[in-house]
């Protein structure tokens, strides 16, 4: 298995053995429960069907009841399809946790980042903004000029401005793994992830 | 206790003595020398405490030929050595930061005593 789905507990730190303090995100990371089995047969590709997080039955639908019946696990809140190394050794209802990963591996952690409702440019884009003197006034977060004149007349579509910024998915790519708690399903990485605290999060296995 | 400090428990130090602003301190610190490592002392007075948990640092203050230095150090760090009490102080806030403008007699502390 390659990736697992967990829940943001929040950040502290660890100590290295030189004396450094490490920064990491501790993220609770599983137990997942494999709810289909993806096969090159009948699927057109291999992949694993992982779901996290138990809810009540009169919380789902009827056609998930009945999906997750089929591979005999409680229904599940969150579920994400992961890759998985060997298809053979993959067969629904298993348990998969935190200890998929090692010590000193990378990986890569997808979530949706805190949502920072309309922001302007400077902050959205990291536009520089005007000066402050000079005899500007009233320009310091500008983003200067959007387009040409006359022709063509028009701003061109996807030209950045100030909008809506945050509550979009972001991948951090190669975040080392600090520490695994088999046991409790707890996993350390270094550095920040995206979203708030107990928010839902995608590990996978770097590269 | 939060999820947080569960997880970071085990790396806690128990061995820490009782000390809080105002007292002064003798503490070890480790230092790298390329590959060699050796304790160097710092002695000083306790300015403040900050922070909780494995994130709890302490700022110590001392006068070394004339000039004031300040070094800030994780408390549970394992680069910290062995840390002594030498003098509790009496004072009257968690943070003196006011002994920065004072120097010589006014920057006496008085002993607390129990």
């Amino acid at each position: 298995m390659h990736g697992l789905i967990g829940r943001k507990i929040g950040m502290s730190q660890v100590f290295a053995e030189n004396g450094d303090a490490v920064p990491v995100t501790v993220i609770e990371a599983g137990p997942c429960y494999v709810t289909q089995v993806k096969t090159l047969e009948r699927d057109g590709y291999e992949a694993a069907q992982i779901g996290f997080e138990a809810k009540k039955e009169k919380q789902t639908t009827r056609p998930l009841q009945g999906h997750f019946k089929k591979a005999k696990v409680e229904p599940q809140r969150i579920v994400r399809e992961v890759e998985v190394a060997d298809i053979e050794a993959c067969e629904p209802g298993q348990v998969v946790g935190a200890d998929i990963f090692e010590t000193g591996e990378l990986v890569d952690v997808t979530g949706y980042f805190k949502g920072r409702g309309f922001q302007g440019v400077v902050k959205r884009h990291g536009f520089r903004g005007g000066d402050k003197t000079r005899g500007q006034s009233d320009r310091w977060r500008h983003p200067g000029s959007i387009g040409q004149s006359a022709t063509p007349s028009k701003v061109f579509k996807g030209t950045r401005m100030g909008g809506r910024m945050g509550n979009k998915r972001v991948t951090v790519r190669n975040l080392q793994v600090v520490g695994v708690d088999a046991e409790k399903n707890i996993l350390l990485v270094k550095g920040a992830v995206p979203g708030h605290r107990n928010g839902y999060v995608l590990i996978n296995r770097a590269g | 206790m939060n999820a947080l400090d569960t997880i970071t428990q085990d790396q806690l130090r128990t061995d820490l003595p009782e000390f809080r602003a105002g007292d002064t301190i003798r503490m070890e610190v480790k230092v790298r020398e390329g590959d060699k490592e050796r304790v160097q002392l710092f002695q000083g007075v306790v300015i403040q405490r900050s922070g909780h948990g494995i994130g709890e640092t302490v700022t110590v203050r001392k006068i070394s030929q004339g000039i004031g230095v300040e070094r800030i150090f994780p408390l549970h760090s394992p680069s910290v050595g062995n840390i002594q009490v030498l003098r509790k102080g009496k004072v009257r806030q968690s943070r003196i930061y006011y002994l920065r403008k004072l120097k010589g007699k006014a920057a006496r502390i008085a002993e607390r005593r129990n």
